[in-house]
């Protein structure tokens, strides 16, 4: 059914069909409106579920933990400050293969205090054993869930899902959303049948030390699920397109790339835009077009080199840059490109941190700069009077 | 005594950053009067104040206050201010925190920092809420009363912050309200003046989502409220559980002595024969600079 909601909104609805068992969050800008609707439709007897309010996000993280150790689906959400409390607790989640779901509305990071949108605090935790995906819009953002769900709690892979969306640009967005009945939600997610979990039957003992002998051969099973979560990504994407009927990529996507001689790379709600001023070029003559990337972890480096070998150029815009070397995501498209005889110049571009808008015209420029000459850790619209 | 046009001359940020961001009726800006008229009455240098605060709307005090101020994460304000005590045990230090971001994600460190009985003076303004993100209940959300995430009531307990604070070896504890604008100045007045960690629990409004969503009405409802349910401490201590049952207890609940922090600190380096801490030294500065 569509209805004209919130972005927070479409979050909470699509999870909630997910049916958690518990839900766990601490306030925090711009994501609190996720855990507020869920924690009405908990409230009020619409989902059947245990949602609490922690005393902070590293609380947060460990509740969803203790609830997926425990066999249940769980749920969080946050950003920015709150995402980098997370952080031990995030990797003890993914080490102990524990399939929950947190949403990230991502946003800045201090210091300044920043509120508004770019993706520093989820490029944070790339190294962090977690499924991370991006979406562009609400409805995607919405379709997501169940699906990062269906992923993580694969049993071959067993691994949580970070689903990424653009702080305010989307969480306070409202747009029309086709929103998933709890008939078709079951239909599509079985219940969760966890690997491993505390039972009191059948004993066991989670994240317990772990010692040199067999330390780095943990490390190579959560490598080894990741690998094989791509192919598991692509098949729920393409199950849910025959459930649903909407597609968005599996974990790439391209926009009018088939002659396309120059093409942005970007992640997220920037996706839209470059749409449309593609759209401009493209009137004018220009032969772009764009490849959305939808998963960045795994990396999918393959469909990458596919999709982009026979450009001439390559645009990355990024939200978030590893300061003292260069973008996360143009570094690892350059590594994946390594090996492969024809590479596109790559230029590596950043834009719209801390909440800076990125115009069309921006884009545009931008395109007739690259058209012109490479250009390498290019910060668009920086204000020179200001540096 | 100071006048106002003096206080906010000196002491505030008047011409930079105001109108400030705190809806009309707020109680914080009473809070930050009394704090200011206070600190012109005991004419504390400003330039030897440290002001650190966390994240939320009590977080953004130090924004007006012309003061060395430190803005930081949230929760996490008396972490930092242990940080400068530390490295500046001459300086003022005051710490103005929320209800949430002092009791919830800066628990740890609110009694940490009162069982070290470090010299920190504490401002905990409590509006019973997350006012900034919406209207979260808090930890001294009251049990059954109405948050965003408590939409039909709050199942949990708040927290008694005179308790926690003297359970945790603060050595100051006092409580006024936004009505008592005088009463709160006298006492955070004696919590700066006094030598080890003190807090001041100042009771204010949120109406804009804690009156809201409690239909508790308006700002000058809530405050009324206040004034009809403060009891003073020394009064109540003549009345019956009964008569104060539900009341609020104002006024300097808790004054001890213990030894404080940095002190203590500062004799142990002299006692194993070390230097102690240097006072500022100007020249020392400059070799800084030339080097």
């Amino acid at each position: 059914m569509k209805e004209f909601i919130e972005g927070s909104m479409a979050v909470a609805r699509g999870v909630a069909v997910c049916r958690p068992h518990v839900v766990s969050a601490y306030p925090i800008t711009p994501q609190t409106h996720i855990v507020e609707h869920l924690s009405e439709l908990v409230a009020d007897g619409i989902l059947d579920s245990q949602f609490i309010n922690v005393e902070s996000e590293f609380g947060a993280a460990s509740v969803v933990l203790g609830a997926a150790a425990a066999g249940g689906r769980a749920f969080s959400a946050t950003t920015s400050q709150g995402l980098l409390l997370m952080g031990e607790v995030l990797y003890n989640i993914s080490g102990m293969r524990l399939p929950l779901v947190i949403t990230v509305a991502n946003r800045a990071v201090s210091a300044p205090i920043n509120i508004w949108n770019d993706h520093s605090d989820a490029m944070v935790f790339r190294d962090a054993g977690w499924i991370m995906l991006f979406a562009e819009d609400n409805q995607e953002v919405h379709d997501m869930h169940i699906q990062a769900y269906k992923i993580g709690e694969t049993r071959e892979i067993s691994l949580p899902v970070m689903v990424n969306m653009d702080g305010f640009i989307l969480t306070h967005a409202y747009e029309p959303v086709d929103t998933i009945s709890q008939k078709d939600a079951d239909d599509f997610l079985p219940p969760f049948d966890p690997v491993v979990k505390l039972d009191v039957d059948n004993p066991l003992t989670m994240g317990p030390l772990g010692e040199p002998q067999w330390y780095l051969e943990t490390r190579y099973r959560i490598q080894q699920a990741m690998l094989e979560a791509k192919p598991v990504v692509k098949q729920v994407a393409k199950e849910f397109k025959e459930k649903f009927g909407r597609w968005y990529g599996d974990v790439i996507d391209g926009y009018r790339m088939d002659d396309a001689e120059i093409v942005y790379v970007a992640m997220g709600s920037i996706c839209g835009t470059i749409k449309d001023t593609i759209d401009e070029l493209r009137d004018k003559g220009e032969k772009v077009g764009l490849l959305k990337i939808r998963m960045f972890r795994p990396f999918p480096g393959e469909e990458i080199i596919d999709a982009l070998k026979d450009k001439q150029k390559v645009i990355v815009l990024e939200k978030a840059l590893s300061l003292g070397a260069s973008g996360m995501l143009s570094d690892e498209i350059k590594a994946a490109f390594y090996a492969t005889p024809h590479r596109p110049e790559i230029s590596s571009t950043f834009a719209g941190l801390g909440g800076r808008d990125i115009s069309k015209t921006s884009l545009a420029d931008l395109y007739h700069k690259v058209k012109g000459e490479r250009q390498d850790n290019m910060f668009v619209d920086l204000k020179e009077e200001l540096v | 005594m100071s006048t106002a046009s003096t206080i906010v001359y000196n002491y505030l940020r008047s011409k930079k950053k105001f109108p400030h961001v705190w809806c009309p009726g707020c109680g914080i800006g009473i809070v930050m009067g009394a704090l200011l008229r206070s600190m012109a009455d005991l004419e504390i240098d400003k330039n030897n104040v440290v002001m650190v605060s966390g994240i939320g709307c009590t977080g953004r005090m130090p924004v007006y206050c012309d003061f060395n101020t430190l803005h930081t994460t949230h929760g996490r304000a008396i972490a930092f201010a242990t940080g400068v005590k530390i490295a500046k045990p001459n300086m003022k230090v005051i710490a103005v925190v929320g209800d949430g971001d002092g009791l919830a994600i800066g628990g740890n460190h609110f009694i940490h920092a009162a069982r070290r009985n470090i010299d920190i003076t504490t401002i905990l303004v409590n509006n019973r809420i997350y006012g900034m993100t919406g209207g979260q209940y808090s930890p001294t959300t009251p049990w059954q009363k109405i948050g965003s995430t408590a939409p039909h009531g709050n199942v949990e307990h708040p927290f008694d912050i005179c308790d926690l604070a003297k359970g945790s070896g603060a050595t100051y504890f006092a409580r006024g309200t936004v009505y008592h604008a005088t009463q709160l100045q006298v006492l955070i007045k004696a919590a700066l003046q006094k030598k080890g960690f003190s807090v001041v629990e100042c009771i204010s409004n949120c109406h804009t989502l804690y009156g809201r969503l409690n239909r508790e009405g308006s700002a000058v409802k809530m405050i009324q409220w206040m004034k009809e349910n403060a009891i003073n401490a020394k009064v109540a201590e003549k009345k019956s559980p009964e008569e104060i049952e539900g009341k609020i207890l104002t006024g300097e609940l808790w004054n001890i002595e213990r030894p404080e922090y940095t002190e203590q600190y500062e004799r142990l380096i002299e006692r194993l024969g070390g230097k102690p801490p240097a006072e500022e030294k100007p020249e020392e500065k400059e070799e800084a600079v030339t080097q």
